[in-house]
């Protein structure tokens, strides 16, 4: 099971999810995330992995998805809470390179709303 | 006394979390590590998912076999399809190679399996399908550390 959250703060996007993230629920989460996106007018997206128990390859393809679209405009990829397992994932596909990681939402919403307004 | 499992399921995607959850479950008694269960369950659903998607193109009439089998605190898990068959082993084990990047896939079940397992092997052939085995010690780590 894998359910989904998104919480907009701007020009940055929140999302959660809960549960389980292979193959079968890894579409519905590219919809979901593309479709949020699309309506807040995405800059910066965040990755809120606390109640993750469990990903594969396919999770990795999700979020590298997502990362190349929002590179492709100038923003940036968080991603916090992950656990042991998830963590290696990340770490064996290089991603821990590309994007920032945070053990909390509040830590990357404090880097991000702190650099806006450095910008503004 | 070896105890061998078997299972068979349609190449349904919401197939794998049952699959994955199942052979976690056989493998319990051996009493492991949440972490090796948990590397045990990403490499079955890497398996499985591959079989589903690159092996029956997600044909959901093909069927995904898996053996697992405990002996002497080890696991070996064989997930079989008959489906397409991989071309070349050794370009398909490379990190980051996928045939499918339309599909968003990262191209990185293969290492996470090699990554996960303390063995693993693939044969496959474009009659006969494909067949993926891997090895996992689970039981005693912690005595055979000290
Ligand atoms: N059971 C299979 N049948 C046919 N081809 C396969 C099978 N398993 C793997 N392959 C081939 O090997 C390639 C590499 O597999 P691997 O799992 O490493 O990456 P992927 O499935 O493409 O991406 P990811 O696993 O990151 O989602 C696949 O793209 C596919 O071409
Ligand atoms: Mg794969």
């Amino acid at each position: 099971m894998l359910t989904m959250t998104a919480e907009t703060s701007g020009k940055i996007l929140c999302v959660r999810l809960t549960g389980e993230l292979d193959h079968y629920y890894s579409e519905q989460v590219k919809e979901f995330v593309e479709s949020e996106m699309e309506a807040n007018q995405t800059q910066h997206l965040i990755w809120n992995l606390e109640q993750l128990s469990f990903m594969d390859s396919s999770g990795l393809g999700v979020v590298l998805g997502r990362y190349r679209q929002v590179n492709e405009m100038g923003g940036s990829v968080t991603v916090c809470g992950l656990n042991t397992q998830v963590k290696r994932l990340f770490q064996l596909s290089g991603l821990f390179k590309i994007m920032y990681f945070e053990k909390t939402e509040q830590d990357a919403l404090r880097r991000l709303e702190g650099s806006s307004c450095k910008m503004s | 006394m070896q105890n061998v499992m078997n299972l068979s399921f349609n190449a349904l995607g919401e197939n794998e979390a049952f699959a994955r959850v199942a052979v976690a479950s056989f493998a319990a008694k051996l009493n492991p590590t949440m972490d090796d269960l948990a590397e045990l369950k990403t490499a079955v659903s890497e398996a499985v998912t591959n079989a589903i998607i690159h092996g029956y193109d997600s044909n959901p009439a093909g069927i995904v076999y898996i053996t697992a089998s405990i002996d002497d605190g080890e696991i070996d898990v064989v997930v079989r399809d008959e489906g397409k068959g991989i071309h070349n082993i050794d370009q398909a084990k490379e990190p980051l190679f996928t045939t499918k990047p339309e599909m968003e896939r990262a191209g990185m079940g293969f290492t996470i399996m090699e990554h996960f397992t303390d063995l693993l092997e693939i044969e496959s052939s474009t009659s006969s399908g494909t067949v993926v085995r891997f090895k996992k010690r689970l039981a005693d780590k912690r005595v055979r550390c000290v």
